[in-house]
């Protein structure tokens, strides 16, 4: 592969010891509570998930069943910080494959907005919620695409709300994420 | 309440297709109308909200929301181009009808914008459309022009099957709707291995060398078995497979030539519309070897 390689930073630590006060043990009933996320308790670590992992195969650090393990014993700094929370491609093979039901995916999709109020968000996230705050659309839609959208035969694209969607945005509080990743 | 009509749907574009893949949405409208579905546009809509989960729940849900709303005030089900649309829209969707809990939150923050879920419409997929609501038979009485030689190979993408809960997949690990569509074109569709494994698009702005990896071993396989064509009905599936082609045999030294067409194109030339009606030229990895096998 020409140079490029798996880089992530901020792994799960694995080879620093574990200590007991690293530990918080209120921080698998924080995410228990987050709706998506209630069965984190039910993960008895068969490994399933990451054997049917298809980033898994390919990346030396992302291992679903582990980070679900250090969720439940409460390493939440070294969870929150890490870049590897960030590769799941949200594929839900997990989700099917998992004997206890345990929806692996929407815990994964907790601990990455916990991360994000921890500041710990990959750039390519703030610039699509920035773009969709502009926009009202993921991408920026150039003016020559929408040109050619007439030649091509196709109906005008319409434009977003882009009132509503920052209305939105404010509320639910992705405005200040956006705001605080850019100061 | 009024009934919703047969074949009439609202289309909801996405993001994707109108930035870069607009042979998937020239060719879909082409094949649909023919098809007798009518297409209703949306007035405005706004991102689905998938890119947004794994920032902010509560604004994927919010977004999502806000796009079933505007369909529920036209009184039309939802039809997406787009799997990752499709999984977001219909997973809300469900999720809003059924609990309680999320609804209200859901309708607390839409109430900011004068709308609310009410919980009416229904959220499809082009190819439920196709094969649910059109029907094999009628798209087998639409084919003029089998394309008998063809052997084609499948890329169903991850939403449309999983997660099972939500997609109601007849079998997850073995869809059969694509390559029943695919079939009724007379196309041959070929089993390869991991046939239902993720392009990894999603995260290839995060980490590139992943995606690469696993797109590279779906061409491999799609390869070792002889298939002329990949068949895909998303736009990112797409976008990964045949705007990065070239990318991935640059990186991995390896040439593998396979055209990628949207499934809208492949019946389209089963419906003797011409390579040009479908929007072949905005293909990246050249299709005109498989289209003179067919005299198209």
């Amino acid at each position: 592969m020409s140079g490029e390689k798996e880089t992530q930073k901020k792994e799960l630590g694995e080879r620093s010891v574990i200590k007991a006060s690293e530990m918080d043990p209120s921080f698998k009933y924080k995410i228990s509570k987050i709706p998506g996320a209630e069965k984190i308790m039910l993960c008895f670590q068969c490994g399933t998930c990451t054997a049917d992992c298809p980033i898994a195969r390919f990346s030396d650090s992302y291992r679903p069943r582990k980070l679900l393990r250090m969720t439940q014993l409460g390493l939440k700094d070294r969870v929150l910080s890490s870049d590897v929370i960030w590769l799941c491609a949200a594929c839900f093979t997990c989700v099917d494959h998992c004997p206890q039901d345990v929806g692996i995916a929407s815990i994964i999709r907790a601990i990455r907005n916990l991360a994000v109020k921890e500041e710990n968000m990959p750039i390519v996230y703030r610039d699509l919620a920035s773009t969709i705050l502009k926009s009202g659309y993921a991408y920026k839609i150039s003016e020559l695409r929408l040109r050619k959208r007439k030649e091509q035969g196709l109906p005008l694209l319409p434009k977003a709300n882009i009132e509503s969607v920052a209305k939105l945005f404010n509320i639910t509080g992705v405005s200040k994420t956006i705001e605080k990743e850019r100061a | 309440m009024l009934e919703i009509p047969e074949l009439r749907y609202l289309i909801f574009l996405g993001c994707v297709v109108p930035y870069r893949i607009s042979s998937y949405e020239i060719s879909a409208r082409k094949v649909l109308d023919k098809l007798g579905v009518e297409l209703v546009e949306m007035p405005e809509f706004n991102c689905c909200g998938f890119p947004l989960d794994p920032v902010n729940h509560d604004a994927m849900l919010t977004l999502a929301a806000r796009n079933l709303c505007l369909a529920e005030e036209q009184n039309l089900n939802i039809m997406t181009l787009c799997n990752g649309c499709f999984s977001v829209l219909n997973h809300v969707n469900k999720d809003l009808k059924e609990d309680k809990e999320i609804r209200e939150k859901v309708n607390g923050y839409l109430k900011e914008i004068g709308m609310e879920f009410k919980g009416t419409i229904t959220v499809k997929h082009l190819v439920h459309v196709l094969a649910e609501d059109v029907g094999l038979e009628k798209i087998k009485e639409a084919v003029q022009k089998p394309l008998n030689p063809l052997r084609v190979a499948q890329h169903i993408g991850c939403h449309i099957p999983r997660p099972a809960k939500y997609t109601g997949s007849d079998d997850p690990e073995n869809p059969a709707i694509l390559k029943d569509l695919i079939k009724a074109t007379g196309a041959e569709c070929l089993d390869y291995m991991d046939e239902t494994e993720c392009c990894g698009n999603p995260i290839i702005g995060v980490n590139s060398q992943i995606p690469l990896q696993l797109a590279r071993d779906k061409l491999n396989h799609v390869k070792a078995v002889g298939a002329q064509a990949l068949i895909t009905v998303c736009p990112f599936c797409h976008m990964m497979f045949d705007l990065h082609q070239s990318r991935i045999e640059r990186a991995f030294n390896e040439k593998f030539g396979i055209p990628v067409l949207h499934y809208t194109q492949l019946l389209g030339l089963a419906m003797s519309f011409s390579p040009h009606e479908l929007g072949f030229k905005e293909l990246r990895v050249d299709a005109t070897k498989l289209l003179n096998q067919l005299g198209s």
